[in-house]
């Protein structure tokens, strides 16, 4: 099992659909979700994700796919 | 005297001991250091301040160190310097303009944030420091590093120039190139912080780390005899410069160090190819919206400011705006912070600049008040920010008369 700290933004269009459920569904991850704040036009979610370590590649690479943002929970690490 | 009581969550305002951790367990929300300020009062004094070094340890008992430095001696008190050219190019009365380009080691503000991450590892015992960076960040890392003996890991993508890499490389640090996207090297950032017992100063360290940006707020308010300045122009990436000087601010308005109220607005400087922060403060919202950096100000290309909720809200608790600057206006700011003060900034201290001239003529900031601009810092890092920007030469034969018809063409193109 692998655990993974995550912030996703969403997108205006996205913000009605379903992607937690999808996530937990389709990719048997466990979500935990600490902190979020959704609004009409935005969102943001601070969660955390465990499964198995390729399915939470495949989970992170499909939130990508669908336009959301996935940052590390501390967000940019690179600091230029 | 026991000054700290560990760590805080600023989201559910859990408390922590004093330990290497940054994210509150419970809501992931971040980790600040907690003073006691009861116990702190009356013993920092102007005084006890003054008779400290030349330098931001003398800010010690306000840091989040146990003993003392050790690391980075002669890191701060730079210059505060009372801009008289700027503030007539400007129509203002009263600039000043707060030099950290000559920040020791390395030559930016950075050097304040790292000091402090440094020895506070140290003081935890460990062996190898780290971060992630492209700049600023890494030449401070790598250098305190070597002056305190201890092992260092930078990454970096790896399709960042060669150039850029010599100001860290020169101190023998591990450069750890990683191939991937931007968002990929992120992410296995965080995770190796996570993994290995280093000290990653942005990470792990952080809340240690951006406590050392408050000697930048410390240092204007003593510079300027204990007052507070009307306001204060901050280039912001991450937004912890700016929230850790309004936080040194109201530090010292609670020990009573400071004369009468505190009067000061925070304007919070970006690029326009990367302002979120600007842009929250402008449209008075406090939700951020994640951008993908496109300027030539790289050293505050953050695109998603893990500070940029709390700078948002120091701004309106202050009072203060946000103004965003172009790339053309960026380099006309570090152009005229040269000719008129002859300080070489590099594109953060243009950013700044700009977005103080553009607030000036907004109307914003009323020309017969007291003005503070953050030069944060050192143009000669990245010269080409310039290149191809600049007037070329004069060139002549090596004989007098060629040199006298230079100078007579000249003189008749400026009368
Ligand atoms: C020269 C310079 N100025 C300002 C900043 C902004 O600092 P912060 O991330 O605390 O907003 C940085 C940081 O990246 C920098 O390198
Ligand atoms: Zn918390």
């Amino acid at each position: 099992m692998a655990r993974m700290r995550v912030r996703l933004t969403f997108p205006t269009a996205l913000i009605q659909e379903p992607i937690v459920y999808r996530l937990v569904k389709d990719f048997d991850l466990v979500i935990n979700i600490r902190r979020a704040d959704v609004k009409a036009d935005h969102g943001w979610m601070a969660l955390e994700l465990e499964g198995d370590e390729g399915a939470l590649e495949r989970g992170v690479k499909w939130l990508k796919d669908r336009g959301v943002q996935v940052d590390p929970i501390e967000r940019d690490v690179i600091v230029p | 005297m026991e000054k700290l009581n560990g760590l805080r969550c600023r989201e559910c305002g859990r408390h922590y001991p004093a330990a290497p951790v940054h994210v509150c367990e419970f809501c992931f929300g971040p980790l600040e250091v907690d003073y006691r300020y009861d116990a702190l009062k009356g013993v920092v004094t102007r005084e006890s301040i003054a008779a400290g070094p030349p330098s931001m340890w003398r800010y010690r008992d306000l840091l989040p160190i146990e003993g003392a430095a050790a690391v980075g001696h002669h890191v701060g008190f730079t210059p505060l310097i009372r801009a008289k050219n700027l503030a007539d190019e400007l129509g203002c009365r009263e600039v000043w303009v707060k030099n950290d380009s000559v920040c020791h080691p390395s030559w930016s503000f950075k050097d304040r944030v790292v000091a402090v991450a440094v020895t506070k590892a140290l003081e935890f015992g460990f062996d190898t420091v780290a971060c992630a960076s492209t700049g600023n960040l890494a030449n401070s890392v790598a250098a305190h590093a070597a002056e305190g003996r201890l092992k260092s890991y930078i990454f970096i993508p790896a399709d960042l120039e060669q150039g850029k890499i010599v100001a860290t490389l020169v101190y023998s640090p591990t450069l750890v190139a990683v191939h991937g996207t931007y968002d990929e090297v992120n992410r296995l950032c965080s995770e190796i912080a996570d993994k290995y017992r280093w000290a990653f100063v942005n990470v792990n360290f952080r809340p240690y780390y951006s406590e050392g940006s408050k000697s930048y707020g410390f240092e204007i308010i003593e510079q300027l005899g204990w007052q507070t300045p009307e306001h204060i122009i901050v280039p912001c990436a991450g937004g912890s410069l700016f929230t850790k000087i309004w936080k040194a601010i109201k530090e010292l308005k609670t020990l009573g160090l400071v004369d009468g109220p505190v009067r000061t607005k925070m304007h919070a400087a970006q690029a326009l190819g990367c302002g979120p922060i600007v842009t929250m403060i402008k449209n008075d919202t406090d939700v951020l919206v994640p951008v993908r950096p496109h300027t030539i100000a790289k050293s505050l290309a953050i695109g998603n400011p893990a500070d940029g909720y709390y700078a948002y809200k120091a701004a309106k608790e202050s009072g203060g705006a946000g103004e965003h600057a172009t790339d053309e206006e960026i380099v006309e700011g570090m152009l005229l912070l040269a000719r008129t003060e002859g300080i070489f900034t590099e594109t953060a201290g243009g950013v700044t600049i700009a977005a103080a001239k553009k607030l000036i003529e907004r109307g914003v900031i009323p020309r017969d008040e007291s003005i503070v601009i953050c030069v944060t810092g050192n143009g000669l890092k990245t010269p080409d920010a310039l290149q191809d920007r600049l007037e070329t030469h004069v060139k002549i034969k090596p004989s007098l008369s060629a040199f006298d018809r230079a100078l007579a063409d000249l003189k008749s193109q400026t009368s």
